[in-house]
């Protein structure tokens, strides 16, 4: 029986991926995820489960680690932050154009320089075209829950692809929360042993991370794009399941109070719940606003994004990075091309948030929706670097 | 909702007070978040750290800035920080000095309750180190009824093992010689 | 060159662009890359197999007698094998020659 608990959500990132078995940890500690690998350590340490922690000498060696011991047909975890993944770019394209499950959780921080260790996604959003399936978690629950289900999802025959969930450094890993660590028993029933589509092993010899010509690479990145397109449909039906087992459900995009709201916000990861409570108050006062947040990054939820935003007048995009010299927020700018062709958009506006660890309190949240409901036209298509001091 | 901030020194353990808080209020049932300020303090540099408790799931993420409760671990803070901060004016102060509540009022000037113990004192006493986070936590629970002073048993016994014992017994007496100064 | 044959169509592609036939690049034939070709002077070789250790390619290959010489098929004609034979065994000559 899954048990109500206080944890240290980075400690409960660790559990949850100690509950499923892994074989391979490669992990370089990196602030704010060092508290993940050291404990994933200790559990491999103490012999709680049967793995193999790989002490790198560095994040480009934890993925390559991680991307040989897939290969071979381990479940291979790895977790960094920041300048770490930035570390790990050259190889992340590699992994995902392997098809490798490798699972990597992300304590999101800010990316030099300057040097700054707190929360934002300038981490994540450079890595956008890398082919990794991306996730963002809200809290220690879904940090929990999410890291379980991306080694069902990954290994899926039908997606086959690594998946990197993102977790807010410090606003979440070092977090003490309540959660429910489910037990052992339910995740077995859940998680079932990896299958590899196949291994580097002797008996039956393949060749893989291979060279391909001009002749051929465009029809390999057809393939590719294909692969991530077609996960979205399995990762619908793995998170169904996964209500079916724990009663928690789990959607590409969530919506909060979007009935009837004439403006809605968007949020990524732990920020959704502050901006929730700025929906209660706002609601209260009797502004139809309402909360739309995206869980679901790659593939992007075309789809689904279009029916949340339905009838809204405005969509507010909140990004935490910034494009520089281009058209601001990431984020916003992919969401502006998904309603391009819409004939029924939204008016689209983008303030940039949280950045580098600033606070974001209601009060910001309930500003920020105020602001730009008396946006100008003609001001849309700059992105508010919000709270910026000029 | 209550929201709670402590004052301390890198290495007193501030961070183990909030965090054995927020466990113990999650055994009673309750929705808890026990954050640091996170920073690069090393020891010794003042450093704050933070609660929530409540009934309910807690959905605010972002920093505590006007607490209902503020903790001072190591009394030579409240000359280097503005301990007062934010605080509610109807609010709850407690630190550890060897100094009255009134002495403390007039320190502080502070119009809410004023509550002081020589943590310390009993730390280094039934600890025989002058750490006084989970001395301090039995001060925070007589004044605050935040939390019922037999839930952090559990948590303490888990974090402290061999030496738990020492920790509710220096706990509990701080529990009982918390000094209450009435407000003005 | 032999000709190699790429699947046609995006989704005859292996998932993760995987080889499954073991020794394929036997198929790929590199000796029309050569400029110069290795020529081994059996009097002066020693039989060390010391061009064969060094040879990128792997394709110099020892006879029934204990002799060397390298798969025209696949020498690429780099003239490692000559620069490492220490007797001074082989010499590279121009492609161009018999």
């Amino acid at each position: 029986m899954a048990k109500r608990i206080g944890m240290e959500v980075a400690i409960a990132a660790a559990e949850a991926v100690a509950l499923c078995n892994i074989d391979v940890a490669a992990v370089y500690p990196i602030t704010p995820q060092s508290h993940i690998a050291e404990h994933l350590a200790e559990i491999v340490a103490d012999g709680r489960i049967d793995a193999e922690f790989i002490t790198v000498e560095s994040e480009h060696s934890s993925i390559s680690a991680c991307c040989g011991a897939s290969g071979a047909g381990a479940r291979a975890y790895t977790a960094t932050s920041s300048q770490g993944l930035m570390y790990m770019h050259e190889v992340l394209p590699i992994v995902s154009a392997m098809r490798l499950p490798v699972v990597m959780g992300l304590a999101n921080r800010a990316v030099s320089g300057p040097l700054n260790i707190w929360n934002d996604h300038t981490d994540i959003m450079p890595q956008r075209d890398s082919g990794w399936i991306a996730f963002f978690a809200e809290n220690g629950q879904e940090v929990v829950d999410m890291s379980i289900q991306s080694f069902k999802i990954a290994e899926h025959p039908d997606v086959m692809l690594p998946i990197v969930l993102n977790i807010d450094g410090f606003q979440l890993t070092h977090m003490v929360e309540a959660l429910e660590m489910p037990d052992q028993k339910e995740v077995n029933r859940f998680l079932p042993d990896y299958v590899p589509y196949a291994t580097l092993h002797p008996d039956r010899p393949v060749s893989m991370g291979t060279a391909a010509m001009p002749e051929i690479f465009t029809e390999v990145l057809k393939a590719k794009d294909e692969a991530l397109i077609n996960s979205k449909k399995t990762i619908i039906k793995i998170w169904k399941e996964w209500k079916e087992l724990f009663g928690r459900e789990y959607n590409p995009v969530e919506k909060y109070k979007t009935e009837g709201a004439e403006t809605l916000i968007m949020t990524m990861g732990s920020m959704g719940e502050t901006a929730s409570l700025a929906i209660d108050e706002l609601r209260a006062e009797g502004v139809p606003a309402g909360l739309i947040k995206l869980r679901l990054w790659r593939p992007f939820p075309f789809e689904e994004l279009k029916e949340a935003v339905k009838g809204a007048k405005r969509l507010i995009v909140t990004d935490r990075a910034i494009s520089f010299g281009g058209p601001g927020g990431p984020v916003a700018s992919e969401v502006r091309s998904a309603f391009y062709n819409e004939k029924d958009r939204p008016i689209i506006s983008n303030f940039v948030i949280g950045m580098g660890g600033r606070d974001v309190t209601v009060a910001n949240f309930k500003d920020i929706i105020q602001k730009a409901i008396k946006m100008k036209k003609q001001d849309l298509d700059k992105y508010v670097l919000y709270g910026v001091r000029e | 909702m209550i929201e709670i901030r402590w004052h301390g020194r890198g290495g007193q353990g501030a961070v183990t007070s909030v965090e054995l808080l927020a466990l113990a209020a999650i055994e009673e049932g309750k929705f808890a978040q026990g954050f640091p300020a996170f920073g690069p303090e090393r020891r010794g540099a003042p450093v704050l750290a933070f609660n929530r408790v409540n009934d309910k799931q807690i959905m605010v993420r972002s920093g505590i800035y006007t607490p209902d409760v503020v903790v001072v671990l190591d009394s030579s803070l409240v000359k280097l920080v503005n301990v007062t901060e934010g605080l509610k004016p109807d609010g709850i102060l407690i630190v550890n000095t060897t100094h009255s509540p009134q002495e403390i009022r007039e320190q502080l000037k502070y119009p809410g309750k004023i509550f002081t113990v020589d943590a310390t004192h009993i730390a280094r006493e039934e600890l025989g180190t002058p750490i006084t986070n989970t001395t301090m936590l039995g001060a925070l629970i007589k004044a605050t009824k935040v939390i019922k002073l037999d839930s952090l048993k559990g948590p303490l016994e888990h974090r402290f093992g061999k030496i738990a014992q020492k920790n509710i017994k220096a706990c509990k007496r701080a529990f009982e010689e918390l000094k209450n100064g009435t407000p003005r | 060159m032999k000709q190699k044959k790429w699947p046609e169509k995006w989704h005859e592609i292996n998932p993760g662009c995987m080889v499954f036939e073991p020794g394929s690049a036997h198929a790929y034939k590199t000796g029309s890359w050569r400029a110069q070709k290795p020529i081994w002077d059996n009097a002066k070789c020693i039989k060390c197999g010391v061009c064969y250790l060094y040879c990128p390619e792997g394709c110099i290959a020892e006879d029934e007698k204990g002799f060397y010489s390298a798969d025209m098929d696949y020498c690429k004609g780099c003239g490692i094998c000559a620069h490492e034979c220490w007797p001074g065994a082989i010499e590279m000559k121009e492609e161009g020659e018999g």
